[in-house]
């Protein structure tokens, strides 16, 4: 069953410019143009695209923030706008930048309100909190004030109060924004763990491939309003035709590297930058490179989310979205 | 909740929410204990001060325009009272233009409570009570100081003044932000109308020009808080001479602000949800 239908849905916004000293035009923006897309129960979702694309415009209506200008929504059978109060027991919204917790009180007083706000039986309460706090280790942070957490706690602390009331939906904007390697890997496992074992339906808007790669096993990219691309993550690598980048420090300056599948992109002294499709696996090249010249360094690096998105745009008129 | 809750249940379930959050902030400020001494200590001598100019033009002057200092008591006390409690229970709507701005009302708009009851109960502060403590503090007095004759009817409508000043003052708190839907940098007609409006009804409407006076009760209904039920208790005629019913339309006239900053609020929210970013 959909949990989430969106049909043909618009939404454009009237924007005001100064024009000379006293004239101002009026021009429409649209926001989002067209949207059409259907989430089932238990599936994943990425959507991705750039700044201004339409990505935090398609959430708000999701959630009932904002009215659409046309089309047909649907989350959890409701329609959000309409019903924007009895939809909020249904869903989880967290914030990557926006901390939902209570600054000065321990972190347990916020999971206390939620339970009171939104109704959570005792017992499921209970159970609920037992889960987050195992899973997302905040054993001892219960009794903090939330103002101590780190960053990474704190965001810790947020997903688990948008899910003690069991929504079925669950909005994520940036969960992983300006994490350490070490509290991105949990909020993923976490993450994961409740789309498995919860069948929690999940959208996720990001500007982070490596939790795309992680977590979804779809990925939609909006740009302009429009879907270009809805489908498997491969699919994305394969249309936008993405590569990484294996930069490596050579320990002399050497003409550039001769390998079967891999591109020369760049060389400055001994540092070179090797281009392969996204892919294949970094190993064996580095054992390959290695093999043949020693190495002071090397890192690899992801290919950025907006270049795809520019690669797939530049050819979304090729390859229409299904 | 059924899937169309009554009225009476959604108000209930809105007071509830806000008492929830209230006590949420209450709890916050009591994690600086010393800033809220101070800031209760500086708040409490304020008001105390405010009452003191009053009493001191009564030190020169046995009357103000023909009112003695109970009455003038009686007027600031209900007024006091009454924009205190409003001001405990939803001053914080204020705020709305900044969270318009910001656009953190929609934090708000994604919890199962109303947006208003979150947003009256928003940065609540214990400090608030202070204002109201020293006005009962001078309606007290003023009670056993006035000299009038305490028939059944003018007991009875001391309560019914404070309660519909207080309705009234809570509408327009609520009305006038709405305003910051559009025009997010307008908080300052709600200040104008309520700590404004409530200065104007601390001293007899004999003091203010005929036209002012006429403001008050069929332009921004504030005459209705104090001066026209006032004049009941205290046996006064109408500067106006507005017929008697006034003096007790009170109810009516809280109804009908309580009505129209619903329709505010509601229009508010509409074209906030049809705006944004």
């Amino acid at each position: 069953m959909a949990v989430i239908e969106v049909e043909d849905v618009r939404r454009s916004f009237t924007v005001r410019t100064r024009d000379g000293r006293w004239r101002r035009e009026k021009r429409e923006v649209r926001a989002v143009d067209g949207l059409t897309f259907a989430v089932e129960e238990g599936e994943c979702v990425g959507y991705i695209g750039p700044n201004g694309a339409g990505k935090s415009t398609t959430v708000k209506m999701l959630t009932g923030i904002l009215v659409p200008s046309g089309g047909r929504l649907r989350v959890a059978g409701v329609d959000p706008a309409a019903r924007r109060a009895e939809l909020a027991r249904r869903i989880g919204v967290v914030f990557g930048q926006r901390t939902t917790l209570w600054w000065d009180l321990p972190l347990r007083d916020s999971y206390e309100l939620a339970r009171r706000i939104y109704r959570i039986p005792d017992a499921r309460y209970r159970a609920n909190l037992d889960r987050c706090v195992e899973l997302l280790g905040l054993g001892e942070l219960l009794d903090t004030p939330v103002r101590q957490l780190s960053l990474g706690q704190r965001m810790r602390g947020d997903l688990a109060a948008a899910l003690l009331h069991d929504p079925s939906v669950l909005y994520l904007d940036e969960p992983t924004i300006g994490l350490d390697t070490v509290s991105k890997a949990k909020v993923r496992g976490f993450l994961r763990e409740t789309n498995r074992e919860r069948r929690t339906t999940v959208l996720l808007t990001t500007h982070d491939l490596t939790d795309i790669e992680q977590l979804c096993g779809r990925v939609m990219v909006i740009d302009h309003g429009r879907l270009v691309l809805d489908g498997p993550l491969e699919r994305l690598h394969e249309i936008g035709g993405s590569e990484r980048t294996l930069v490596v420090d050579l320990a002399e300056p050497h003409p550039p590297i001769d390998l079967p599948g891999v591109r020369v992109v760049r060389t400055e002294g001994p540092r070179q930058w090797l281009a392969f499709p996204a892919r294949q696996s970094a190993a064996p090249i580095v054992a390959a490179v290695a093999e043949r010249h020693p190495l002071v360094d090397l890192s690899v690096r992801e290919p950025a989310i907006e270049d795809v998105i520019a690669r797939i745009y530049a050819g979304s008129a090729a390859v229409p979205a299904p | 909740m059924a899937e169309h809750p009554g009225t009476v249940a959604r108000a209930g379930w809105a007071v509830r929410s806000w008492w929830l959050i209230t006590g949420m902030w209450v709890r916050s400020t009591m994690a600086y204990r010393a800033s809220f001494a101070i800031s209760l200590a500086a708040n409490t001598l304020i008001t105390f001060l405010d009452f003191a100019v009053l009493l001191l033009m009564f030190s020169h002057t046995r009357q103000l325009a023909g009112w003695t200092l109970a009455e003038t008591g009686f007027l600031y006390g209900t007024s006091s009272v009454a924009l205190g409690a409003a001001n405990v229970l939803v001053g914080s709507v204020g705020g709305l233009g900044e969270r318009v701005r910001s656009g953190s009302l929609d934090t708000m708009l994604i919890r199962p409570a109303p947006a208003l009851a979150q947003l009256a109960a928003e940065r609540f502060s214990l400090r608030r009570l202070g204002r109201l403590v020293q006005a009962f503090a001078v309606l007290g007095w003023s009670l056993t100081a006035l000299d009038v004759h305490w028939s059944w009817d003018r007991v009875l409508m001391v309560p019914v003044l404070l309660l519909c000043g207080t309705v009234i003052f809570c509408a327009l708190f609520v009305g006038c932000s709405c305003v910051q839907f559009w025009w997010g940098d307008a908080a300052e007609l709600q200040n104008a109308v309520t700590y404004g409006g409530a200065t104007v009804l601390q001293y007899p409407p004999t003091v203010f020009a005929r036209e002012l006076v006429a403001g008050t009760v069929f332009g921004v209904p504030l005459a209705f808080v104090n001066w026209l039920p006032a004049l009941h208790v205290l046996g006064r005629s109408d500067p106006l001479g507005l017929p008697v019913a006034f003096r007790f339309a009170s109810p009516l006239a809280a109804a009908l602000c309580v009505l129209a900053a619903g329709l505010a609020w509601r229009a508010g929210l509409r074209a906030y949800r049809s705006t944004g970013s």
